[in-house]
């Protein structure tokens, strides 16, 4: 490969068939994952320091309220004044940690390019158009059983310079807050089928098949909504160690 | 309890996060000119020593009484307008978020935390997201008038001495401490990342 030139999708192919099942059992990806090329000197070198017993602040966490959201903010389809262009859906599902405990009254915030593929983000200059009706943010809090719901519009797929025509499959960012600052999670969520997955080394960079078909949401009939929403479901389990003593707390 | 879910995994946060994660005084978790107030600020840095314009800091802590029970609202919300209200400045939340500048550049400014155990070395549980890192990062910084309390941490005290420095923020002055935060590079300026078992 010519070190001037931006890789091929050839040359991406290639090096995720290298990586391919290579981390039996990892749920994470590794952060060194070359083909995802913005990894290359944002990843530590050091070995991370493992903590054996991590100290009660790292056990807890921040607490949010119903001061934190308002009860419009998980219908990111009433932001404007008019309705916004694409599939109208709604996404739910719930978060748990990985006892099967729901993780209850926690923040999630969700962010996403419209239908056209394009964030209404300054940086984004793929030429798609912006919808002046849709900003693409929400959030909402976690009910007594982990459930989170959002109702929205299906993201379009969009390019990016990560090599010669690189393109991302439709997602959806979640950012979700555990009981413990070490349950903490930024992640994407994916729609079932979409022919870009073999293609994408964000995704790919979860090496392990089971575990990537964990960031894929599964379209649900008997959440669509007639003449109105079709339903996807995505649950979300935390990893990461908490303090037991929060069962009784907040 | 036992662990029978597997975890749904990381993935990076994007270039984008810029309208949705960040929120107005995210940095401030204590107002300016809140008595006792301190500043930890610091750039973070690649490989290549180039700071990192799209990185995003989290800080969680506990308040100056060693207490761990944040209190809610640090993104409260105006129920009429949807728009963000912010913190009261009267309740302290432990929490913030601060994305970096054009320059790589962030703060927060807050209260010294409190031991949160008898003699525990007080510090803030930072966790990092940026572009191009698929997974977060997790820190801590210790603030560093304590000397007893950082001789007696149990993570400090196992870092070989140059390790250790990284996870001590530099008095700059009076109530301005620097953190910065190289996400890559040789043992004794490689931030200390953490992994919890």
């Amino acid at each position: 490969m010519n070190a001037l030139q931006p890789p091929t999708q050839a040359d991406i192919d290639r090096e995720i068939a290298e990586h391919e099942g290579s981390r039996p059992g990892a749920a994470h990806p590794a952060r060194d994952y070359a083909p995802y090329r913005s990894s290359v000197l944002r990843h530590p070198r050091q070995r991370l320091v493992v903590v054996e017993d991590p100290e009660a602040v790292e056990l807890t966490g921040p607490a949010f309220g119903v001061t934190d959201v308002t009860a419009l903010d998980n219908d990111l389809t009433r932001r404007h004044q008019g309705e916004p262009l694409g599939e109208r859906i709604t996404v739910t599902g719930r978060v748990l940690d990985r006892s099967g405990r729901p993780v209850t009254g926690q923040l999630v915030e969700i962010w996403q390019a419209n239908a056209s593929g394009r964030y209404a983000h300054q940086r984004d200059d793929h030429p798609a158009p912006l919808d002046p009706n849709f900003t693409g943010v929400g959030r909402c809090l976690t009910d007594a059983e982990g459930r989170y719901s959002f109702t929205t519009i299906k993201p379009g797929a969009y390019p990016w310079r990560n090599h010669t025509n690189a393109w991302r499959p439709a997602h959806i960012h979640f950012s979700l807050f555990g009981q413990a600052f070490t349950q903490r999670l930024v992640t994407q969520m994916y729609f079932p089928g979409d022919p870009l997955f073999p293609y994408d080394p964000i995704l790919q960079s979860v090496t392990e098949r089971p575990a990537r078909e964990r960031l894929v949401a599964e379209y649900a009939h008997d959440l669509s909504v007639p003449e109105w929403s079709l339903g996807y479901r995505w649950d979300i389990v935390l990893d990461g160690p908490a303090a037991t003593w929060m069962e009784e707390g907040r | 309890m036992e662990n029978t879910l597997e975890p749904t995994p990381s993935q990076t946060v994007g270039p984008f996060y810029g309208y949705a994660l960040p929120f107005p005084g995210g940095e401030e978790i204590v107002p300016p000119g809140e008595p006792g107030a301190v500043v930890v600020r610091g750039t973070v840095f690649d490989g290549a020593g180039t700071p990192v314009p799209d990185a995003i800091i989290e800080v969680w802590q506990p308040g100056p009484d060693g207490s761990l029970r944040g209190a809610p609202g640090s993104l409260r919300r105006d129920p009429v307008t949807g728009g963000v209200l912010g913190r009261t400045g009267l309740d302290f939340t432990g929490f913030g978020r601060a994305a970096t500048d054009a320059d790589g550049h962030w703060y927060v400014r807050t209260l010294p935390p409190g031991p949160h155990r008898e003699g525990a070395a007080p510090h803030l549980s930072v966790c990092v997201f940026a572009r191009g890192l698929l997974h977060h990062l997790y820190t801590r910084v210790y603030l560093p008038e304590d000397a007893e309390a950082l001789a007696a941490d149990p993570l400090l005290a196992a870092l070989p001495p140059q390790r250790r420095d990284t996870l001590i923020a530099g008095p700059e002055r009076p109530g301005v401490y620097r953190f910065d935060l190289w996400l890559q590079g040789g043992a004794g300026e490689e931030t200390v990342f953490l992994e919890f078992a």
